[in-house]
């Protein structure tokens, strides 16, 4: 696998070994059981390579356990995960050249820099040094990081940490981002940002798969979406498809269930 | 309202053990430790009950003043203020500040350091129990003493709440901490000196204080068994005062605090450049190499181990000038080369989730091994030789130094290669990134027993060659022992630091989703 160029905006879509009709992501039967709890009861999936797929779902759904077995962070007790053709379980190294990960809910490495964080996680993949410094100021200046570069991430704000986190998934101009809650604690103005930089992304060949709650967020960016509850998929397939006419939170609301209709509350009125 | 926040109190201390079994061993191992101290003071207490008056009283008063001392100081230094009640979360609830006030002090009582206070105070009820009213002394004496050790600390914590949630301070706060504390050893025995010298000066600093608020309370059941009724009342007044005055104290302070968020300002910097980063080769290894130094460099749970080790030689030296004898001071060299090399046996631990940077990136396990180890050895090679060498200039005992050295350095490269091995396949419970290096970390506390104490039984086994060709010489004499140790603690070391990263990259390889998933237990 073979890096690409540190300008990649408006070059052709990142052809690789695989055929464009391979899924970029594809579950088969994912499945994880932590002690009596079953946190994913079979997901399978398919992510077309050149989607925007967005992954909803309610809290404790099982979408950051899917998403990190998909990723090779946790490994399944059944099924498989295939990144663009590769298993991740299987051939753990090629699939990981492959994907970008954020992560939700870990920590970083925060005692380095904004700027040697990227450095980094860019070095670890084993990149050259004028490639990832080429691409670590490009990356902070696009992230509105480029005023904090040298300041020390555990003393960013939640929002900066999930952007030098999302600029350390960037770095090796992956085929498949895997971005779990992105948007989280982000300012409206860097989230607009991050949002150019991913529709670029994906408009020039790239896949890109986030989970999020914000319905609204998603129905507007995202061209594919599942909806997984109880660690199973409910619906998946084309916004338009998934929604069939209702607002996208109509029809989680409508799929999920679990909207309570009764009256109470009376007193709250009574002020 | 007082009697909710106590139960709220002890419903997170309950739940905090109720997450595994193994907290509840960790809690008891805790509470074991306390109760042996307790106990200690205790009996010595009770046995003060047989002595003259004026004996008892020196003790009481010094030990309430020390404990006063203590609550005041080691919240703040360790940044490891009890913050269960944190009154900052009461904030939105509108509690009326005197029940809030009695409800904290309260509840600062309940927990390990609390409940060892009190029962040590009561106990001097015991040493008093020589009259009805020394005994009521003692005790009014201890309520009052006690209260006003939770609420000192509590007015010092809330004081220095701006300052302790900068993390500047509590980086350096906590290194510092421990130089005091690992020179307990020759400050204890200075002063034990200094009072051998002065008998009296103890008893005369014992009764200055009595009159200040630092040992009024603690000495009202003294000064009523000597009779002294007229000074018993007016150090009544004193600690009632003292009291009173650290309450108001904290009112007013917390008061402040709570409609003033502490802001720890940060400076921003617009670019340092990659530092190490761009130094180093520019490889996965190198890549872990830099980052790991950063952290010895950056983080107090590191750095504190580069504080502790340039004052081991200073131990020694002060060991070896008490006695006379300087032998244990030729071996500060593999003692020195133990601890480093033993410290990054928690380093994936020390990662916590973090790690998970390594494992998204598919880094091989080797090359992660590598550059640990090679970030350690960086420095602990040149501290170790000149720590190896240097205590011979002092003894001028040249013919052991080969032995010394070729042990030091068999000890460093197997430990390394033995750290490789443990840090890749257990995690141990350590104290989370950001905390302070003395908080008790989470999690399960038997296993970080069982990989320490194993693995040091196997590093053991490991230089056991070493050890017996330097016993070899010393026994017999015979320099030659010395010299095959001197070839065979690098050779040997280098073998098994080899093997040591080769095995704990395998190891990473096949199982670093379940080790992610260890740390991720503790977060």
């Amino acid at each position: 696998m073979t890096y690409q160029t540190p300008d990649q905006q408006g070059q052709p879509a990142p052809h690789g070994p695989s055929a464009p009709t391979v899924p970029a992501l594809s579950l088969l039967g994912l499945a994880k059981r932590f002690g009596d709890k079953i946190a994913v009861d079979g997901i399978t999936l398919d992510v077309p390579a050149g989607s925007f797929y967005g992954v909803v779902g309610p809290n404790g759904a099982g979408k950051t356990t899917t998403l990190s077995m998909a990723t090779g962070l946790l490994r399944p007790d059944f099924g498989t995960a295939l990144v663009h053709g590769v298993d991740v379980w299987q051939h753990p190294l090629e699939a990981k050249k492959l994907m970008g990960i954020l992560p939700d809910g870990v920590r970083l490495f925060d005692r380095l820099s904004g700027e040697q964080l990227v450095t980094y996680a860019g070095l670890l993949r084993g990149m050259d040094r004028d490639t990832v410094a080429a691409r670590v100021a490009e990356l902070l200046a696009a992230l509105d990081l480029g005023n904090d570069a040298g300041t020390l991430v555990v003393d960013y704000s939640a929002g900066m940490t999930k952007k030098i986190a999302l600029a350390s998934a960037l770095i090796h101009a992956p085929r498949l981002l895997v971005l779990d809650e992105p948007f989280e604690s982000v300012d409206p103005i860097s989230a607009a940002n991050i949002r150019d930089i991913l529709d670029r992304y994906v408009a020039s060949g790239g896949t890109v798969i986030v989970s999020s709650h914000v319905m609204d967020l998603v129905q507007r960016m995202c061209d594919h979406v599942a909806v997984v509850a109880g660690g199973r998929v409910l619906a998946a397939g084309t916004v338009e498809e998934v929604r069939a006419g209702a607002s996208l939170e109509d029809r989680f609301v409508q799929l999920v269930g679990g909207r309570n209709h009764t009256e109470g509350l009376e007193w709250l009125r009574t002020f | 309202m007082v009697a909710h926040l106590l139960r709220l109190k002890l419903t997170l201390l309950r739940n905090s053990v109720r997450r595994s079994p193994w907290q509840l061993v960790g809690l008891g191992i805790g509470t074991l430790y306390a109760l042996g101290i307790v106990g200690l003071l205790v009996a010595g207490l009770l046995l003060l009950r047989g002595q003259e008056i004026e004996l008892a009283q020196t003790v009481v008063v010094l030990g309430g003043a020390a404990a006063l001392l203590g609550w005041a100081i080691i919240p703040v230094a360790v940044s490891a203020a009890d913050m269960t009640l944190d009154p900052a979360r009461f904030t939105t609830f509108a509690v009326p500040m005197p029940q809030l006030l009695a409800g904290l002090a309260l509840g600062g009582l309940i927990g390990i350091p609390g409940l060892a206070t009190s029962i040590v105070a009561l106990a001097t009820v015991g040493t008093w129990s020589r009259s009805v009213p020394a005994a009521a002394g003692a005790l009014v004496g201890a309520v009052l003493g006690v209260l006003s050790c939770v609420v000192l600390s509590k007015v010092v914590t809330t004081a220095t709440a701006g300052l302790a949630s900068s993390r500047r301070f509590k980086d350096i706060s906590a290194v510092a901490f421990l130089i005091p504390l690992v020179l307990m050893g020759p400050i204890v025995a200075g002063i034990a000196k200094g009072i051998a010298g002065s008998g009296d000066f103890l008893a005369s600093l014992s009764r200055t204080l009595s009159w200040t608020p630092a040992g009024a309370a603690f000495s009202l059941g003294g000064e009523l068994a000597a009779g002294h009724y007229g000074a018993a009342a007016v150090k009544f007044l004193i600690a009632v005062a003292t009291l009173a005055g650290l309450a108001l104290a904290w009112k007013v302070l917390l008061q402040r605090a709570l409609v003033t968020p502490p802001y720890a300002g940060t400076s921003k910097r617009r670019s340092g450049g990659p530092g190490l980063f761009g130094v180093l080769p520019a490889t996965p290894a190198a890549a872990v190499a830099a980052r790991s130094l950063y952290y010895w460099l950056r983080d107090p749970r590191y750095a504190g181990a580069l504080v502790v080790v340039p004052l081991l030689p200073v131990l020694f030296l002060f060991q070896g000038s008490q006695s006379g004898f300087y032998g244990p001071f030729q071996f500060v060299g593999p003692l020195t080369a133990f601890l480093l090399a033993w410290s990054i046996s928690t380093d994936v631990s020390y990662d916590s989730t973090a790690f998970a940077l390594h494992v998204a990136t598919g880094v091989r396990g080797a090359d992660d091994r590598l550059g640990r180890a090679l970030a350690c050895l960086s420095f602990a090679l040149p501290v170790v030789l000149l720590f190896s060498v240097g205590p011979f200039f002092l003894t001028g005992d040249w013919a052991k130094l080969p032995a010394v050295l070729g042990l030091s350095l068999g000890v460093l490269f197997s430990g390394l290669g033995l750290s490789s091995v443990v840090s890749a396949r257990y995690t141990v419970s350590v104290p989370l990134p950001g905390d302070s290096p003395f908080k008790k970390p989470p999690g399960n506390v038997a296993q970080t027993l069982a990989v320490q104490l194993g693995g040091m039984a196997v590093l053991m086994v490991l230089v056991a060659p070493e050890v017996a060709l330097v016993a070899a010489q010393f026994i017999t004499g015979s320099t030659v022992p010395g010299w095959i140790a001197l070839v065979l603690g690098p050779v040997l070391g280098l073998a098994l630091f080899a093997t040591g990263v080769r095995v704990g990259g395998i190891w990473l390889d096949r199982r670093a989703p379940e080790l992610l998933a260890q740390l991720a237990v503790n977060r």
